[in-house]
């Protein structure tokens, strides 16, 4: 106790602008004050001109703070204030059950499944595809070059067919969606895995040949262990392209379910609040998930020995 | 590769062409195979190549192997344009494509194995090597859509695609100007330049810098091509648009990775730069930028890809009557599937000439990394 109270710097205005946390937190609070001063700045300028007309159609006098008042708190503005978003997330998450097709909740957890299913499909793959590329000299030199051309494609135009072909053959839901996310999260985990299992010295190898390990021990053994720094940093990246999947597979589908089709509705009605408010829904869930690998590769790291 | 497995398996292949003329080949009533001479001919030429390819072994086996292979291609395409075959297609047809199959991924896996000594064949056969696997895989998806009669609603032959891509190249013509030229090209530069610009201002202020990076990077994993709709709102339904989503989608990989380029000089090149007595801008034109040119480089690349992407979604949510994914969402609708498997291939040659160029430009100004100097 006495210990970490001494460690502690002196307090005093020069060294509280010294703290650790301070030094850490201050620019990056700073910066986001910024830009929600400039949010609220051109939700102003963009909404005023709107808001003017409305008045003048209606013929009613207005003031200048009318006006201001008016763009914050426009029924359907061009740039919705932050505090119009929040309120309108807030409403749509805790103002309705959360299976309502209103709630946001729901939508959330439409596409949060087709996400989760296609980042276990896609990465199991992916980590398959690494395996078998390590071990065969033949794949190595005739698919991977296909791996990396095929992400070379804008493989999300795929999407839409892909939807409708399997809608074709009968295939609804949550499948069509996950594919398109498995399809396009695969390769980060593939080739983050090829350099994981890749990654050990060749004199840890030749360790493991001299006590006569079969494949299957080198990959228990030495190479599995030093790949999971490489599968944690690719899952990071395939977790956050597996939502994006998702969320523009459902904009094919319409007026089904899920925050892509939350957009879709939101852009085809002119409802820019819905838009937003779906949009920092997709940015919680997109954090959330990252978080949650984050904290995965802790656990494990731990379990590992790793020294934090 | 095990020489006695070479051996068995292009004599296996060769005896799969010889079985093919004794088989029915087909479900309805037509000439058998051996009544086609053409094909009957080029069936025993393949046979008798596999065998000979088994007898000499090595790297002749694949020469003569792949001889077998194109014969056998040529039997089996020949023998789609008879429609009897084309649709109801029995063992006898999938004999010879099944023996195919097999010679190309035996010659496939001897030349992986092979370890030529010179440097330009060695590079000559990474070529190849991907190049015959992927013709295989054309070849295979090729013969089993019209062997199958698979419905050109589900699955188009890649033939009936390419087809469609030459015969209304002025279309594709109009929708890469739209999508790629103006929607892709125009936001990139302007997303690229600007992530560096703030990239270097921020190297310049610290404070800025760190505040910036971590939202830089949560930034870069949000889903941001969700954007689109209010872009198409703000910015109408033409490129200013499209341009408008490959800017936001693009700046925040660049910045990141410009951020951490910036940084990547050591001690001791600042140290002699001060010592040089150089300004700030000198500093950063002699050593903080190129140091940083990897990096940049890097999101680059990642940025090519994504831009194509950004491109064609934000055209789902409202066009002019152009573009990529406005005809990949229109001619879905009317399940015209060729049409969009064309489109689909002129976003994969776009998106790959771009990176290649990209890639082109890395080489040539980054020569000086590690990662190139052998």
């Amino acid at each position: 106790m006495t210990n970490s109270a001494l460690a502690l710097p002196a307090t005093g205005a020069g060294s509280l602008r010294q703290h650790p946390l301070v030094l850490r937190y201050a620019p990056i609070a700073t910066i986001v004050l910024t830009l929600i001063a400039i949010w609220y700045v051109a939700a102003l300028l963009m909404n005023w001109s709107l808001v003017r007309d409305g008045f003048e159609r209606e013929e009613t006098p207005y003031t200048v703070s009318d006006v201001i008042a008016g763009t914050m708190s426009a029924e359907r503005p061009l740039l919705p204030a932050p505090h119009q978003v929040i309120s309108a997330f807030a409403d749509s998450v805790f103002g309705y059950a959360p299976s309502a097709p209103r709630s946001l909740v729901y939508h959330a957890v439409v596409t949060l499944s087709a996400t989760l299913l296609g980042f276990a499909l896609g990465s199991l793959f992916g980590i398959a595809l690494a395996l078998m590329i390590v071990h065969s000299d033949v794949l190595e030199k005739s698919l991977l070059p296909w791996i990396i051309c095929s992400q070379m494609v804008p493989i999300l135009a795929l999407a839409p067919i892909f939807v409708v072909v399997l809608g074709a053959l009968g295939l609804h839901g949550l499948l069509p969606k996950s594919i398109i996310s498995a399809y396009l999260c695969f390769f980060p985990v593939t080739v983050g895995m090829v350099k994981g299992f890749t990654s050990p010295d060749p004199m840890q190898l030749d360790l493991m040949r001299t006590w006569s390990a079969t494949p299957r021990q080198v990959l228990a053994k030495l190479r599995w262990p030093s790949a999971v720094p490489y599968l944690f940093a690719s899952l990071k990246v395939a977790i956050s392209i597996s939502l994006i999947g998702a969320i523009v597979a459902e904009l094919p589908t319409g007026g089904e379910a899920g925050i892509g089709a939350r957009l879709l509705a939101g852009s085809y009605y002119g409802q820019t609040i819905q838009i937003w408010a779906a949009l920092l829904a997709a940015a919680l869930l997109a954090s959330g998930l990252i978080g949650l690998v984050d904290f995965a590769e802790k656990i494990t790291g731990l379990r590992m020995g790793v020294r934090p | 590769m095990n020489p006695q497995r070479l051996r068995w398996g292009l004599i296996l292949a060769a005896a799969g062409m010889l079985l093919a003329p004794v088989l029915p080949l087909s479900g309805e009533a037509t000439a058998s195979l051996s009544a086609r001479p053409v094909e009957f001919a080029l069936t025993l030429g393949a046979a008798l190549l596999f065998v000979a390819g088994a007898w000499r072994g090595g790297a002749s086996a694949v020469v003569l192997g792949l001889m077998g292979v194109l014969s056998g291609v040529a039997t089996t395409l020949g023998l789609l344009r008879d429609p009897a075959i084309a649709g109801s297609a029995a063992a006898s047809f999938w004999a010879v494509v099944l023996a195919v199959w097999l010679a190309s991924a035996l010659c496939v896996m001897q030349l992986a194995t092979m370890r030529p000594r010179s440097e330009p064949a060695r590079r000559l056969l990474n070529i190849v090597i991907p190049l015959l696997f992927g013709a295989v895989v054309f070849y295979l998806w090729e013969v089993a859509i019209r062997g199958f009669g698979v419905s050109p609603v589900i699955m188009p032959a890649p033939s009936a695609a390419a087809t469609r891509f030459g015969a209304s190249l002025p279309i594709l013509g109009i929708d890469f100007v739209q999508t790629f030229v103006r929607g892709v090209l125009i936001g990139y530069v302007i997303g690229c330049s600007a992530g560096l610009l703030v990239a270097i201002v921020a190297q310049r202020f610290s404070f800025l810098g760190r505040g910036l990076l971590p939202l830089g990077n949560f930034f870069s994993a949000l889903p941001l091509v969700g954007v689109a709709p209010i872009m198409v709102m703000w910015f109408g339904f033409d490129w200013p648009s499209k341009a408008a989503v490959v800017v936001l989608v693009t700046f925040f990989p660049m910045l990141v990775n410009s951020l951490a380029g910036l940084a990547a000089s050591g001690h001791m090149e600042r140290d002699l730069m001060r010592s040089y007595g150089a300004d700030h801008r000198q500093t950063l034109l002699k050593l903080y930028l190129p140091a940083a040119l990897p990096f940049i480089f890097n999101a680059l690349k990642i940025n090519a890809t994504l831009a194509l992407i950004g491109a064609i979604v934000a055209e789902f949510f409202g066009t002019p009557t152009q573009g990529i994914g406005f005809r990949i969402s229109t001619e879905a609708g009317r399940m015209a599937i060729d049409m969009v498997w064309a489109e689909i291939a002129l976003a994969a040659i776009a998106g790959m000439a771009f990176y290649g160029l990209v890639a082109l430009a890395e080489r040539a100004t980054t020569f000086w990394h590690s990662s190139y100097r052998t």
